[in-house]
């Protein structure tokens, strides 16, 4: 049975405040109802993540950012062919892109969760400034994911 | 050879040309060239430019830790990472390969055709189907994932869902798609339940029968567009990787072998282990990466190229079917012993992704995979030495611990570093036979991306670094001067800045 509601972190742990978007998931287990929430992580978004939006009603990624205006920012997605095509890694809204091609179909609602990050360095550990940030992320998150709804979410959003 | 290209003889009077990344590779290298005045290329250089030590990210942890630790050393091969540290602390609990419960080295290795089989399918479908579906000097806005979703929707789909077999196999086998800590010091954590074997075995079928259409589709494009795909990048090398005791393909466990341009074998069933009596590396002014020869042949000629080129052409049959005859057929295209044409490296690549499906669906009608002896345990040892065919190449793992368990000196040599010299060569090839003489502009500067992304290189895992730079092109006269810049931003984006 697939759950409605995907929330997924992205990251690596071990790569400083990469890190942030799985451990915003760890705080997602241990304070959410979870019988309709599915939490997935990777280091980075890949092509066949498409697949993993199917049959969903709500769709949230999370990722650190060093490009982040705000502590956290929370955006809707549209999907794009935004040419994030020269590393392995691919953009969210690029993932959405490959939803529609090979759906032929509109992607669910899905929204980006950006955590403000500083260095993304081997084997360092998590940023002061970052754990601030995702101390206001989780808080943010718990909230949304009480009322997950697509007009509450578009009310919440930053821009 | 091109070695001549190496150095030029007077560098301070040449044009100077970067390629700064170089794109759909993972991790950032960029490519210098200077040219006369004659738009003469007189020295090409791949370099790579950033460098931190996994060792040193490694040191000072406990042994146990390193099956989950090093998986993140590299977001795009962590199971390979993950299966070879595990080998090399199998040694350290004093537990031989020959001595893993069956069960265990039959999960393991399950494990890895699907790392291998998800790592092919990205590389071919991901990044470079685009160059070789559209040409490698089309519109760059047509070399994308993106552009071959819109032309050729079905093949794309079915790349998109080879991948998504290959990290399902993995989440089974593991636990987890990341973080998995399926294999531990001395076998595997948990077996495969008969629910999981069933979920598995629901879409292997259609997955070999993609897999084998891949292999045709990369024989035909190769196959139309001779003598091109055998010479461009071409350079008679060396080979090494590991083999089974029968000569057979081997990705997970065997000795080494290496054999030479003319497949005459340098080195046989070498326990790796010794390694070291093998293998030196050296060092360049001009790169962080390192580059490793064989000892026996010397700096100058030991050079040797691994991974999926260096595995088809090494080994004498593949024991899965389907795998066997497009072997056959690959090796029968070319005249010589060997298979020299660097974009060959894809056709076999495709093999090895028809080889590793069709070993999964072997290894998931084995009911060992479902068995639950999966711990053997031994004398602690204080060094071990872990090999791996990980989808670049060979892959190795070298730590010491003290009395304490700690890992006191670690060695890693990953695959991209053993291709360093030969991506170099290939660079001057191309460089030498298609770019000297002409007016330089972006799709053809591509071509030298092309050479490069052949090797499917990992600069990440070579050199420790996430890549995310964008690309830049300079062009300068012979006095020095800007005349001409081209800036490929992150997102894609061309602008001219000169």
């Amino acid at each position: 049975m697939i759950k409605p509601i995907l929330v997924f972190g992205y990251g690596n742990l071990s790569r400083g405040d990469d890190a942030l978007g799985p451990l915003l998931l760890d705080y997602i287990e241990k304070h959410c109802d979870l019988s309709k929430i599915e939490l997935l992580t990777d280091f980075q978004l890949q092509i066949e993540h498409a697949l993993d939006l199917e049959h969903r009603s709500l769709v949230l990624f999370v990722d650190a950012s060093v490009a982040c205006i705000n502590r956290c920012d929370f955006s809707p997605l549209t999907a794009a062919r935004d040419k994030s095509y020269t590393t392995h890694a691919m953009s969210p809204a690029a993932v959405l892109a490959v939803y529609v091609s090979i759906k032929k179909q509109a992607p669910p609602p899905c929204f980006l969760m950006s955590i403000k990050s500083e260095s993304m360095e081997l084997g360092a550990g998590l940023s002061s400034a970052a754990e601030n940030n995702l101390q206001q992320a989780c808080l943010f998150v718990k909230q949304l994911l009480q009322q997950p709804t697509l007009n509450h979410w578009l009310q919440q959003t930053s821009y | 050879m091109y070695s001549h290209l190496e150095t030029a003889k007077n560098p301070e009077n040449l044009k100077r040309v970067v390629v700064d990344p170089v794109s759909r590779v993972e991790g950032h290298g960029k490519v210098t060239l200077l040219l006369d005045a004659d738009n003469k290329i007189q020295q090409a250089r791949l370099h790579i430019v950033e460098f931190r030590g996994f060792e040193r990210f490694i040191q000072g942890r406990p042994y146990w830790e390193l099956p989950v630790l090093v998986q993140r050393l590299c977001g795009i091969c962590p199971v390979s990472h993950h299966l070879a540290a595990a080998k090399a602390i199998d040694q350290l609990v004093g537990v031989d390969p020959e001595n893993l419960p069956i069960s265990a080295d039959k999960l393991r290795r399950l494990l890895h055709f699907g790392q291998v089989l998800q790592s092919h399918a990205l590389h071919f479908f991901h990044l470079s189907s685009p160059d070789l579906l559209f040409g490698f000097e089309s519109d760059i806005s047509q070399r994308s994932i993106m552009a071959v979703l819109a032309a050729y929707p079905d093949l794309a789909l079915q790349g998109v869902k080879l991948r998504k077999y290959g990290q399902e196999v993995i989440r089974m086998v593991s636990g987890k798609r990341i973080h998995g800590t399926g294999a531990i010091a001395g076998g595997m954590n948990k077996s495969l339940s008969k629910a999981e074997r069933d979920y598995l075995l629901e879409d292997i079928d259609q997955i070999i029968v993609w897999a084998a259409a891949s292999v045709t589709l990369i024989k035909t494009v190769h196959e139309s567009n001779l003598p091109y795909f055998d010479d461009f990048a071409t350079i008679p090398t060396n080979y090494m990787g590991l083999i089974q005791p029968d000569g057979a393909l081997e990705l997970y466990h065997g000795g080494l072998r290496a054999k030479n341009a003319q497949g005459q074998t340098i080195m046989d069933h070498v326990d790796y282990c010794h390694y070291n009596d093998y293998i030196h590396e050296e060092v360049r002014s001009w790169t962080y990466m390192k580059f490793p020869y064989l000892l026996s042949l010397g700096q100058d000629d030991g050079w040797y190229r691994v991974g999926p080129l260096a595995r088809i052409n090494n080994c004498d049959f593949i024991k899965t079917p389907q795998a066997e005859a497009a072997r056959i057929t690959f090796k029968a295209h070319s005249p010589g012993a060997m298979v020299h044409s660097t974009l060959a490296f894809h056709w076999a690549r495709l093999i090895e992704l028809l080889h590793c499906a069709e070993a999964i669906k072997e290894l998931l009608h084995d009911p060992d995979i479902m068995g639950l002896d999966l711990v053997a345990k031994g004398e602690k040892r204080y060094e071990g030495v872990g090999v791996i065919e990980a989808p670049r190449g060979t892959l190795f793992h070298h730590y010491q611990v003290d009395e304490n368990d700690i890992v006191t000196k670690a060695n890693l040599i990953v695959s991209t570093t053993s291709n360093n010299r030969a991506m170099n060569e290939s660079v001057r090839q191309v460089a030498a036979e298609y770019l000297s003489g002409r007016e330089l502009t972006e799709p053809l500067l591509n071509n030298l991306e092309v050479a490069i992304r052949a090797y499917d290189p990992c600069l990440s895992c070579a050199t420790h670094a996430m890549g995310k730079m964008p690309l830049q092109l300079e062009l300068m006269d012979a006095n020095g001067q800007l005349i001409d810049k081209l800036v490929k931003h992150s997102n894609g984006q061309i602008e001219r800045l000169a």
